[in-house]
């Protein structure tokens, strides 16, 4: 899933400082199952900044609103009735979600809430790790199941490069060595052959590095 | 010969080779250059020129490498994975390669979190076998690696860092079979201080018969001081110190640790010439060029052969 977290509370309370009446917005999907930006959360920071303001003697109004997706027309048009009434949308959505409700509502200002993180997998409760880069070519058929691209800190295909100790990355201990992690289950899996062929340069024009991208599937255009 | 490098052309003659190294300065001084350079001139076959190291910027690799050239030094241009992408290598080695560099090192590059621009988008296109691969095609096959044709290829002998120390250790020999089977010419290992696992190291690559096909030199470095062994054994990533060692260096006053050092790796460099598969030695004396004159000459490598 895409992870997020939490904007600092002096970064938000100063992009809200032109506004007196906002929507604070979150979103039922990955943000709310990494706590980020769910239902609880927008009512934490709901309070939380009409306090912040009363305090600066600036009082907010803050209407809570959590839609089912906000990366989805379909959900972002239960807004059209009322979003009119509301200086500015405060989304606690991942990028998606907030680029979603600004393109259908152009004349609105919308303000992120979180940083989006990345795309990862839970470890442990409150624990989550970058698992995919979403470079759009998968290799880990090759690498026992562990993506060279996101965990390795080099990024290589034909590694571990000489900074790999006791299973630790070289930035840090608190890192594993996605080369340390691919070897040792290639060799469980028996399949340690994969390591000696060559990985060829990989073709970035399917990850960021080709432009913006698109999946178009036209079996099921309407 | 693939190339005009004296480092080639010393390993093919069967010489006991030395390289060395040097650090380009963190400004424009090129008189600080060419001062490091001076103690290096006849005491080594090929020059090492760091490439940003410990991710720290740094005068260009290329322009340093250029500037030992023209004293009479052959330089061993160093080029790493983390600054550039396929199209800036490229471009690079072809400048380098008309400008009379022949010899070039790839490498991965230090992570920039060790750097002094913690915040730089690190680029790793390529990884340092698919660019050591992409050099020995640019030459052997005039090709880029788009695949369009090179009208005059770069003349490259092109090499390869390799960490016997770094784990898994099982591993560290197949990788080093992957760099040769991707085309390294030659090696250069990183710093050895422990012997027996070094030893090790090299009874497997002799076994498989990688000393065959590449030019294996043994990193070594001068331990100047106790504080340095210690930092060396601790902070250094993939680094092997044993606790001898660095009681060794410890066990002196201060005034007599870096004679020790020197004494030390004279020992280190008698037992590297026996071990069968090690073709030379890679020597780093790290901000300590003008030693290396007296280095080489106590470890019995000189004169340097004149090819």
């Amino acid at each position: 899933m895409i992870t997020a977290t939490r904007k600092p509370m002096e970064e938000i309370l100063k992009s809200v400082e032109p506004f007196r009446k906002i929507l604070l917005l979150g979103c039922n999907e990955c943000v709310t199952v990494c706590h980020a930006g769910g239902r609880k959360e927008v009512a934490l920071l709901g309070a939380a900044l009409r306090l912040g303001r009363l305090q600066k003697g600036q009082p907010l109004e803050v209407e809570e609103l959590t839609l089912e997706r906000q990366c989805d027309p379909e959900y972002v048009e239960e807004l059209a009735r009322t979003v009119d009434q509301y200086d500015a949308v405060c989304s606690m959505a991942c990028g998606c979600g907030v680029q979603t409700i600004a393109e259908r509502y152009p004349a609105l200002p919308v303000m992120p809430m979180v940083n989006t993180e990345f795309m990862g997998a839970s470890e442990a409760n409150g624990v989550w790790a970058e698992r995919c880069a979403g470079c759009g070519d998968c290799v880990l058929g090759y690498t026992g199941g562990i993506c060279p691209v996101a965990r390795c800190s080099k990024r290589i295909f034909n590694g571990p490069c000489g900074g790999s100790t006791k299973g630790k990355c070289e930035i840090s201990k608190d890192v594993d060595c996605a080369w340390q992690l691919i070897w040792d289950r290639l060799k469980e899996l028996g399949q340690t052959e994969l390591y000696s062929k060559l990985m060829e340069p990989k073709d970035w024009s399917t990850a960021r590095d080709g432009g913006p991208r698109r999946i178009v599937r036209e079996d099921m255009a309407l | 010969m693939k190339s005009d490098s004296n480092l080639e052309k010393v390993l093919a003659a069967g010489h006991f080779a030395v390289t060395g190294e040097l650090g380009p300065p963190r400004g424009a001084n090129l008189e600080a250059v060419k001062e490091k350079a001076a103690h290096l001139v006849g005491m080594v076959d090929a020059v090492n020129v760091t490439d940003n190291q410990t991710a720290v910027v740094r005068m260009a690799s290329w322009a340093v490498s250029l500037t030992i050239k023209e004293m009479g030094l052959e330089p061993n241009y160093q080029m790493v994975c983390r600054d550039r992408n396929r199209l800036a290598m490229q471009s690079d080695i072809l400048g380098a390669a008309a400008l009379g560099i022949n010899t070039m090192l790839c490498l991965s590059g230090d992570h920039p979190s060790f750097g002094d621009h913690p915040q730089a988008a690190n680029v790793h296109d390529i990884d340092s076998i698919q660019q050591l691969a992409m050099i020995k095609r640019m030459r052997d096959e005039g090709k880029f690696l788009g695949g369009d044709d090179i009208d005059t290829p770069p003349k490259m002998f092109v090499g390869a860092a390799a960490n016997p120390f770094g784990d898994p250790f099982e591993l560290r020999v197949l990788r080093l079979g992957k760099k040769v089977a991707a085309g390294a010419d030659f090696i250069q290992t990183q710093c050895i201080y422990n012997m027996e696992r070094f030893a090790e190291y090299m009874r497997q690559a002799h076994d498989m018969g990688l000393t065959e096909n590449t030019k294996l030199l043994a990193g070594v470095t001068p331990l100047k001081s106790a504080g340095m062994a210690k930092y060396m054994a601790n902070r250094v990533p993939g680094m092997d110190v044993p606790k001898a060692v660095v009681d060794r260096i410890a066990g002196q006053p201060k005034e007599k640790q870096a004679e020790e050092g020197i004494k030390l790796l004279c020992e280190q460099i008698e037992q590297l010439k026996e071990m069968p598969g090690v073709a030379g030695i890679h020597l780093m004396a790290i901000e300590w060029e003008h030693r290396v004159p007296e280095i080489v000459e106590r470890a019995g490598l000189l004169p340097r052969p004149q090819v």
